[in-house]
């Protein structure tokens, strides 16, 4: 069946969550949705191209998205109201296949991709998979959803690189220091963080990508990414890849 | 009550291109619709009148770096680089799956950096079921030495074209660039080297510096512009060259509604491309093409044909 062209979803709320992060909460359709980690692209008014944005939780037909406000789209988007209706895409990308998570995965964000990793979480435990969640942020200013994770009730660790909260250091740091001794991960953060992960990290795992994209539903290349299978895009075939098929220059 | 047969006919939608019918004049434009398959999961892309499948060249290119993609006021920039898998890898993977999508006239689009590799490209996919015209992509701005070259010299593009005849007896279609001083000279070389049709435009050279880091938005520096902002320059072209020329032009560049199909082919546009559109909404020549009866008979028109040249 094709997807639904009922696009329009009503902003319920739209607030500052941290320094330059805004978290919204929209109304519509949020069936098509089949994995956490995937993306919607929303039509930001005045803009030309649509604005991908991973989903950080569906609740019913309340889908909840964080980002940073970090130029001119984010920026009209940040100071949308409730009420407004605004044109999604939704349900875009694979997400991240939990089947894959062995006895003892843990959940990496970094930043801004700690979102997708709250509803990785969620449906983890919905499905009666343990995992345990460490965030990396820049410093304690800069942190976010601290208490959404911390209700969720399972391990969960935040590192700062200038130790302004939790542990001194990254993620990494985290996972040797507390002997988490995890035997996959699934990750959402900077290149640099997932890079670090990727060579850094014995076990394997799943690490979802972003890139500046056009049409977000796989049709105009302009997200591609080599693979050692082969060129993919990061919007279609990702944005969740595995360590394995990913090449690091 | 009396009921005029002429408000319950259907209006007619098809369209005659280089002697290829199409049920409508709506083509997604080359690299703005993949090889089609894709697209099912938004709708039946058999209502469409062709496809112009994605430029294809003799050997795999991953194509330019990472970000393609810039952000214009009522448009775009792509430096996507003419990324594909190769004329082979396209005959036989992506074709067969075009095919079980859609069942109309394919348009091969072909891209290259010789003369030799456009004539190979041409010959290999002539004779491939459902392949009914060649659109030859001189234009694209993207490649450093590549298709530009081609497209802006008139004596490139009439040995490219008649390369090309040597090989297919396919019905030729040259896309133009509009990055030329005088599009109709172009124009006129591609038809006296024995062009069968014209596609135009394909993408304005263009740039984008990010305020914040001070350098290009787009890896390739520059990319193709594209999008709303430049269908008047389209439209513009479009007719300048269908005064000019007797070949038969397809119209391309910013159409993004039913009203713009019809505009083009006003202009003397046989058939219209859609591009940047079908980015914004997937649905977007599904859309006009659901528009078209409508907007027809708000400007009294009751057959496609009879405008166009």
């Amino acid at each position: 069946m094709p997807r639904s062209n009922d696009t329009k979803y009503v902003v319920v709320d739209n607030r500052w969550i941290g320094k330059n992060t805004m978290m919204m909460v929209v109304e519509g359709p949020t069936d098509e949705f089949s994995a956490p980690g995937q993306f919607i692209n929303i039509a930001v008014p005045g803009f030309t191209l649509r604005r991908p944005i991973s989903v950080c939780d569906i609740e019913g037909d309340s889908l909840t998205i964080v980002y940073d406000v970090v130029g001119h789209g984010t920026e009209a988007l940040s100071k949308m109201t409730p009420g407004q209706v605004l044109d999604i895409l939704p349900a875009l990308g694979n997400g991240f296949d939990m089947s894959k998570c062995g006895e003892r995965p843990v959940l990496l964000g970094g930043g801004v991709g700690c979102p997708p990793i709250y509803s990785l979480a969620k449906n983890m435990i919905a499905a009666d998979i343990l995992p345990t969640v460490v965030l990396g942020f820049n410093s304690d200013d800069r942190m976010i959803m601290i208490e959404q994770f911390e209700n969720l009730d399972i391990p969960f660790y935040v590192a700062t690189v200038d130790g302004s909260y939790g542990s001194k250091g990254f993620v990494t740091d985290v996972i040797r220091e507390e002997n988490l001794n995890p035997d996959y991960f699934y990750a959402c953060g900077p290149l640099p963080m997932l890079r670090a992960l990727c060579n850094g990290l014995d076990i394997p795992g799943q690490v979802s990508l972003e890139a500046r994209m056009a049409c977000g539903f796989g049709v105009c290349m302009c997200c591609s990414l080599e693979t050692k299978n082969g060129p993919k895009r990061i919007c279609k075939d990702g944005p969740v890849f595995e360590k394995e098929n990913l090449i690091w220059k | 009550m009396e009921v005029k047969e002429k408000n319950i006919m259907a209006p007619d939608l098809s369209v005659e291109v280089a002697g290829v019918k199409l049920k409508n004049p709506v083509i997604p434009a080359s690299g703005c619709f993949g090889y089609g398959y894709g697209m099912t999961e938004y709708y039946d892309i058999d209502i469409l009148g062709s496809i112009s499948f994605k430029g294809t060249t003799l050997h795999p290119r991953f194509g330019n770096p990472l970000p393609r993609a810039a952000e214009c006021t009522s448009g775009m920039i792509n430096s996507v680089g003419l990324q594909n898998p190769g004329i082979d890898a396209v005959i036989a993977e992506e074709l067969p799956r075009m095919r079980e999508a859609f069942h109309g006239p394919i348009i091969a689009n072909i891209s290259g950096f010789s003369v030799d590799e456009y004539r190979e490209c041409c010959r290999r996919i002539t004779g491939e079921k459902q392949v009914e015209i060649i659109e030859l992509n001189v234009s694209c701005p993207n490649v450093h030495g590549g298709g530009m070259s081609f497209g802006t010299c008139p004596a490139s593009v009439a040995e490219v074209v008649k390369a090309v005849k040597e090989v297919s007896d396919l019905p030729l279609v040259v896309k133009l660039s509009p990055n030329v001083t005088d599009i109709v000279e172009i124009a006129r070389a591609a038809e006296d080297a024995g062009a069968d049709g014209l596609c135009l435009i394909n993408t304005l050279l263009g740039m984008r510096i990010d305020l914040r880091t001070r350098k290009p938005v787009v890896a390739n520096v520059m990319g193709g512009f594209s999008g709303q902002a430049v269908f008047p320059v389209a439209v513009r072209m479009v007719y300048q060259v269908s005064q000019a020329c007797k070949i038969p032009v397809i119209g391309c560049g910013g159409v993004s509604t039913a009203e713009d199909v019809l505009e083009m082919m006003m202009a003397g546009a046989k058939a219209v491309e859609v591009g940047t559109a079908n980015l914004l909404s997937p649905w977007a020549c599904r859309d006009i093409i659901e528009a078209l009866p409508a907007a027809m008979q708000k400007y009294n028109i009751s057959s496609l044909s009879e405008l166009g040249k």
